[in-house]
């Protein structure tokens, strides 16, 4: 055997490749559409939190700080056993791929949250000074002056945050949801391969480079004219 | 003649520092008020809290009759009677010169676009940039942008224009254009307050020069008054200091 065959043995076994890539392709629509629901969820939310941080009242904002800087702080496998195990003994139940996507939205809830709000403050005072001279309210300054400036900054940080959170998905083969991983790990124990998890490798690489295409088409969609 | 801004015993503190000490003052409908004082006086405070960009710590502020520091008012809604215009333009860098002009009209007016665009290019040509409209600011020298923020300004019809040294940041053959413009404005009745230390445009355009030290106004007059013959040995520096 050449040292090609052996690496393919070992790593792209065409017969493994043909039995097992239904149960790969139902991890990547698994994946995807937790992926897609975090995205969505944690992005809004993340938004959310800096704009009610910008008016600055200290009630709301002492609650936004320490959500922010607690699920920054916490691996995101701690949260999501915590949350599995935990919610049941309250008598709630829910399922494995609710608790991957709450768990996940909240963390990337709290970076977006600190990179919108640091996108937020960078804008010069006098942009809301002009725009409340001309009888904007806060609302109208912030939608039509404040963001579209601070988010042209944040998108590249928010591309690398959302990669890194949604990559994550991963963590759900722990708590039994057929995502990607879990769909490759177990047809690696089957199989007493490595196939399938190259075949999840190449998954998630399909996945994520055209995120990764969006988020800088995102950033040139955001640029303006400027010397 | 009533004051279309009445000031009142203005007074603002910064923590424990007192910037402005009780201050008061009025401004006559289509009068051109400059105001002068060494750097840190309080002129840029004083005229921020004519439209409480700054919120004063106690005193009054009226215009036209209505108080802005009484409680329940529509701020908002008095901004747009109050133009300002400041020393760093401070144009959305996002929008277009015309997008500028008329981002108040319709968030604040509720206008039409069509409607706010025409508004928009009549204030544009008003600073003779009409055909600026479709130009962002980084587009544009110092000098249109500052007649680009006059325009923002004036297209909501404001009662009052506060000027908050409108071409410090302009290099010298830029200033000419922005204070024909606000010749043009005088010319046409508007009410203003203006701080700078442009004296030959005080001197000629101005009907009353108001002198600020330590957050107090010291002395005021007509400009031949405060320049040709001020009272305080603190003006007469100031004056000769300026004119030198
Ligand atoms: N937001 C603020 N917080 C604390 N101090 C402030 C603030 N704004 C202004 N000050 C202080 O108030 C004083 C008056 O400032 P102001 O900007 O009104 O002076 P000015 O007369 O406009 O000066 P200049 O001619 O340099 O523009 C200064 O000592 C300044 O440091
Ligand atoms: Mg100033």
């Amino acid at each position: 055997m050449t040292g090609l065959e052996r690496f393919q043995d070992a790593f792209l076994k065409p017969e493994l490749i043909a039995r097992y890539w239904p149960d790969i392709l139902s991890g990547v629509a698994v994946t995807l559409q937790i992926a897609v629901a975090v995205v969505i969820t944690g992005l809004a939310l993340g938004l959310v939190l800096a704009v009610i941080r910008s008016y600055r009242s200290r009630l709301a904002n002492a609650p936004i700080i320490v959500f922010v800087d607690m699920f920054r702080a916490l691996p995101p496998l701690v949260a999501i056993l915590i949350v599995y195990f935990g919610l049941p003994n309250l008598g709630i139940n829910i399922s494995g791929f609710a608790v991957l996507w709450l768990v996940l939205s909240l963390v990337l809830a709290a970076f977006a949250e600190e990179i919108f709000w640091s996108g937020i403050v960078s804008v010069r005072k006098g942009q809301w000074e002009a725009a409340r001279s001309t009888g904007l309210s806060h609302w109208q300054t912030m939608t039509s002056v404040i963001l579209p400036q601070a988010i042209r900054i944040c998108v590249p940080p928010l591309t690398n945050r959302t990669i890194a959170v949604t990559k994550n998905t991963a963590l759900g083969t722990v708590i039994g949801v057929g995502e990607i991983m879990n769909e490759g790990t177990s047809a690696m124990s089957l199989s007493g391969n490595a196939t399938p998890l190259m075949m999840a490798a190449v998954a998630y690489i399909l996945i994520f480079v055209p995120v990764v295409a969006l988020g800088s088409w995102i950033e040139r969609r955001f640029a303006w004219k400027r010397a | 003649m009533s004051a279309l801004l009445d000031v009142r015993g203005l007074r603002k503190s910064f923590g424990t520092t007192e910037i402005l000490r009780g201050i008061d003052f009025s401004v006559a409908a289509r009068e051109l008020v400059f105001i002068i004082g060494p750097s840190g006086s309080g002129k840029s405070t004083m005229l921020r809290c004519c439209n409480r960009l700054e919120e004063p710590t106690a005193g009054q502020v009226i215009v036209d009759g209505v108080d802005l520091m009484a409680p329940g008012i529509d701020i908002n809604a008095m901004r747009r009677q109050i133009g300002m215009v400041f020393q760093a333009f401070n144009l959305y860098p996002h929008m277009t010169a015309l997008g500028n002009v008329t981002l108040a009209l319709r968030k604040v007016l509720g206008k039409s676009r069509d409607e706010a665009e025409a508004i928009g290019r009549a204030a544009l040509d008003r600073v003779g940039l009409k055909e600026k409209a479709p130009s962002y600011p980084s587009e544009l020298s110092g000098g249109q942008q500052q007649r680009v923020a006059i325009a923002r300004a004036l297209a909501l019809e404001p009662k009052i224009m506060l000027f908050d040294e409108p071409t410090s940041a302009l290099d010298p053959e830029l200033v000419g254009a922005v204070l024909g413009v606000m010749r043009d404005l005088k010319a046409s009745g508007m009410t203003m307050v203006v701080v700078s230390h442009e004296m030959r445009f005080a001197r000629d355009a101005a009907d009353r020069i108001v002198f600020m030290a330590e957050g107090q106004i010291l002395e005021q007059g007509t400009p031949a008054e405060i320049f040709g013959n001020p009272q305080l040995p603190r003006t007469r520096d100031f004056v000769g200091e300026l004119s030198r």
